[in-house]
């Protein structure tokens, strides 16, 4: 007679409190994040961060707003879905200057790309059209998506790659005064609609080659459509995208098609690609991530290459990959790997990964980014590791946000609903339902998330002055001002070019190593800097591409924190060639050629 | 979600192993099971086999103790096991304590939300709303398909189909899928959007378990065919209006209203009729 009441009034009790349970997490670790004040503070950023960035494009003389493609009017009812990429930025000191350049791209046909030339005195200036690279989105080529630099024949100058949905372009560089288009002479093929591209000498050569990954399928003309069936089949497992070309590097100023030849095989929706030896055989190692589907990691054996992303772990569920980024995030000399992808509160959250390499003989990662608090990034884009106040651990900012139009209607609704759906109806545009101005995960504010080296990172954008809702796309990070310090450049889509300047307390010291190839290829692309100090060491590697449609500045930048005992820098070159500096002092710029 | 009941042996006589196996409750468990393997090694629709595991177990660990306490007897599994299935299929969360609570609210929800003895809402049904509702920021649906062909949607269709007819269940789904592409339609002319958007969602795996394990749960639902079929058109009218208002989980928000709102009406009409009847029956004769 009791037992039954008692136990009753129990479970209701415990009833409630279970309903109640998501109210009180969200309270306590809402009590537990700082409060934030509305007011960018800098100089409480400073104290608490140790940096702060404060947003400068205007005062640099840029002045640049990103445009979208306009493509076939059969696509006008989702244009704002489909014309959604193309703002890009990558860091390139094409003139050699010893200062970062800054090269954007934009996406109307008949809009100019930009070329700025650092001033050396806190501006830039436009130099894209006297260079011969400005004018390159003409009618019936296609329209620029990124760009990636790399000195391909070794003659000391950094070439351009033009990533399009289009034509894809090569400028080569004639000593920093300008640039010739060598396309024709370099064998590529006539149309390619790529987002990714990036430089690395994947056979040991001493020669740049260029991965390229397409999106939409190669014969697709998103300007004169032969039907509106040219979308993914599938919103998570897609296989009707582009091809990839692998092309290796002949020497001659001539490139030969090899993706096959060398097992690179695959029509995955690719967004993003980065290179670089993470098993230590002297190859590097080619990570793609794939929109609608799973990421591909293709390691390389000896040229070639093997796709094991199921086995390594990164390659299994599916998700929205937009960002191939590496660091050493735990300082213990590898590279975790991150990937963006898409969260919107209550209706989608892939979470972004970060691929954190797992000790044992075989490489296996696990997914920890929710462990370490950098999981969920909205609609994200392009995000890059640096150490942004110097404290000699690598952060993490991210760009985020889709479709910014109005600020009270959502498209959500409409694109689950499509998304969900079979293939024969997701995969032609004429199925889905009208934009009609509305957003989609638009105005998201951006994360910037300090590391502490203890395994956790704390999201501080707002505090540190990151504060725009534009709809970022990629981001770049540079020594801009050759102060020892990370600067930010972000490409928004339809939006405006930003140039975070960095603010870093004095205190944090540095060392930034600027590597120039010699048996390896110039550019020093693939080789890798390990720094050791304070018994701690933190590697690094140069780039031909990374994070979405983005290039870093080539230097490598290291943060060092208060009073650090260097002790010596290991470098691995992509010839095999190990080289190791001591006697390193630190708040110095540290110009390295390979041994003969 | 709870399977659908088997029908009732016919005859008393003992039938082999296999047969008494496949007239057992363990077919839809079995069938829901298949689907989550095959779905997995195919697609990796799963967010992980963890959560997943702690959804059933939670599930099945609440059903035991709860069955213990308030029915003073071990309650058969396989109810709960589907609940937790269904919570590890349909859920999407980075978290794992969301998969946890979900199973729970499913399981305790049957035995404290109860009108006159019966629980009224479909459990998972029910956990899941609550958490969509309360727990916004930390999980959402399954809003993706599984796959990119007809091959496992028809497959899946058929399967699905063949269990419910064997359940006696198969009005319901019918007829909700009937009013369900009546409606796309509807909505099509008012929306002005393409037809093939509207009926889209029922092509994704959300609606193959909706359809198939949720609407057709014999414990939460009444018990005439009529009855059956009139309920599965009011949640199809209920999710179109929904719709109209871009509600991204409408099938589950109507369940949610209208399977306890019919229960009630039933009980209602149950308990007026028993009075009628008792009215009617004559009092106790003197001795």
């Amino acid at each position: 007679m009791k037992r039954i009441p008692i136990a009753r009034l129990v479970l209701t009790v415990v009833f409630i409190g279970m309903l109640a349970t998501p109210w009180m997490i969200r309270h306590l670790s809402h009590a537990q994040a700082r409060p934030l004040s509305p007011q960018v503070d800098c100089q409480a950023a400073e104290a608490r961060y140790g940096f702060c960035f404060q947003e400068v494009a205007r005062q640099a003389g840029i002045n640049f707003v990103h445009e979208a493609p306009v493509l076939d009017h059969q696509l006008d009812r989702i244009m704002p879905e489909v014309a959604s990429m193309g703002a890009s930025v990558s860091i390139v000191d094409f003139d050699r200057d010893g200062w970062p350049d800054i090269y954007v791209t934009n996406s109307r046909t008949g809009s100019m790309n930009h070329l700025y030339r650092n001033n050396h005195d806190g501006t830039f200036t436009d130099v894209a059209l006297q260079m011969g690279v400005a004018d390159v989105n003409q009618p019936g080529t296609g329209v620029s998506m990124g760009a990636v630099w790399g000195d391909y024949d070794n003659d000391g100058y950094e070439d351009l790659f033009l990533i399009k949905w289009g034509r894809p372009e090569l400028f080569h560089s004639d000593h920093g005064q300008g640039f010739t288009r060598v396309t024709d002479e370099a064998g590529l093929p006539p149309w390619i609609n790529a987002n990714t591209a990036v430089w690395f000498d994947y056979d040991g050569d001493g020669l740049l080659d260029l991965f390229v990954a397409g999106y939409y399928p190669e014969n697709v003309d998103l300007w004169h459509l032969k039907n509106t069936r040219m979308m993914p089949e599938s919103f998570e497992y897609a296989k009707n995208g582009g091809r990839k070309y692998l092309f290796h590097n002949l020497g001659n100023g001539h490139f030969e098609e090899v993706s096959s030849k060398v097992g690179i095989s695959s029509r995955r929706w690719a967004l993003a690609s980065a290179a670089v030896d993470l098993r230590g055989t002297g190859y590097p190692d080619l990570f793609v991530a794939n929109d609608y589907g799973v990421s591909e990691l293709y390691l390389n054996h000896h040229g070639h290459f093997h796709e094991a992303g199921q086995e390594t772990g990164v390659g299994f569920a599916p998700k929205s990959g937009m960002n191939a980024a590496f660091g050493d995030i735990f300082n213990q000399g590898s590279y975790s790997i991150y990937v963006s992808n898409i969260s919107e509160e209550g209706i989608l959250l892939q979470g972004n990964n970060l691929w954190v390499p797992q000790d044992g003989a075989n490489l296996h990662y696990t997914n920890l980014a929710r462990d370490l608090g950098v999981e969920l990034g909205g609609w994200s884009f392009g995000a890059q590791f640096g150490d942004l106040n110097n404290d000699g651990n690598l952060d993490l900012f991210l760009e985020n946000g889709y479709i910014s139009l109005s600020r009270t209607r959502s498209y959500w609704y409409d694109f689950s609903k499509v998304a969900g759906g079979n293939s024969s109806i997701i995969s032609d545009a004429s199925h889905w339902p009208a934009f009609d101005g509305r957003s989609l995960s638009g105005y998201q504010q951006k994360k910037v998330w300090m590391n502490d080296g203890a395994g956790k990172f704390e999201e501080v954008a707002q505090a540190v002055g990151v504060t725009d809702t534009s709809d970022g796309r990629a981001i770049a990070l540079a020594d801009l001002w050759n102060t020892g310090v990370l600067d930010a450049v972000v490409a928004n889509q339809s939006g405006p070019l930003l140039i975070y300047k960095n603010l870093v307390v004095p205190g944090n010291d540095w060392i930034e190593f600027d590597l120039e190839g010699t048996k390896s290829n110039r550019s020093a692309i693939g080789a890798q800097v390990t720094l050791f100090w304070n018994g701690q060491k933190q590697i690094q590697y140069v780039s031909g591409g990374n994070g979405f449609a983005s290039e870093n500045d080539r230097r490598l930048h290291f943060g060092l924190g208060r009073n650090p005992q260097l002790e010596k820098a290991v470098i691995h070159w992509p010839s095999g060639t190990v080289q190791t500096l001591v006697h390193l002092a630190p708040n110095q710029f540290v110009h390295v050629k390979e041994p003969a | 979600m709870n399977p659908p009941a088997a029908a009732a042996p016919q005859a008393a006589r003992p039938q082999p192993l296999w047969k008494r196996i496949l007239d057992s409750r363990f077919i839809p468990p079995i069938f829901i099971t298949l689907i989550l393997l095959v779905g997995n090694f195919s697609f990796g629709i799963l967010e992980s086999y963890t959560r997943t595991l702690l959804a059933i177990a939670t599930s099945i660990a609440g059903e035991l103790i709860l069955g213990r306490i308030f029915l003073k007897k071990w309650p058969h599994p396989a109810s709960a096991y589907i609940t937790g299935i269904s919570v590890g299929i349909l859920l999407r969360s980075p978290a794992y304590w969301t998969y946890a609570l979900c199973a729970a609210l499913s399981i305790s929800s049957k035995y404290a939300l109860r009108f006159r003895n019966r629980h009224i809402w479909n459990p998972s049904n029910f956990g899941i709303c609550a958490m969509l509702v309360l727990a916004s920021d930390s999980v959402a649906g399954l809003s993706i398909q599984w796959g990119n062909n007809f091959a496992s949607l028809i497959a899946i269709w058929i399967l699905g189909s063949v269990i419910v007819w064997r359940a006696r269940r198969f009005n319901i789904t019918a007829t909700y899928v009937a009013s369900f592409i009546a409606f796309s339609f509807l909505r099509s002319w008012i929306t002005g959007d393409p037809w093939q958007s509207e009926i889209s969602p029922i092509t994704g795996p959300m609606y193959q378990l909706f359809i198939f394990f949720m609407i057709t749960d014999p414990k939460t639902t009444v018990r005439s065919r009529t009855g059956q079929c009139i309920v599965a058109f009011a949640i199809a009218l209920l999710e179109f209006f929904m719709r109209l208002g871009s509600s991204v989980y409408a099938p589950l928000y109507a369940l949610f209203w209208v399977g306890p709102a019919a229960l009630f009406i039933e009980i209602w009409l149950d308990s007026r009729r028993s009075r009628a009847v008792s009215a009617t029956l004559p009092g106790p004769q003197p001795a």
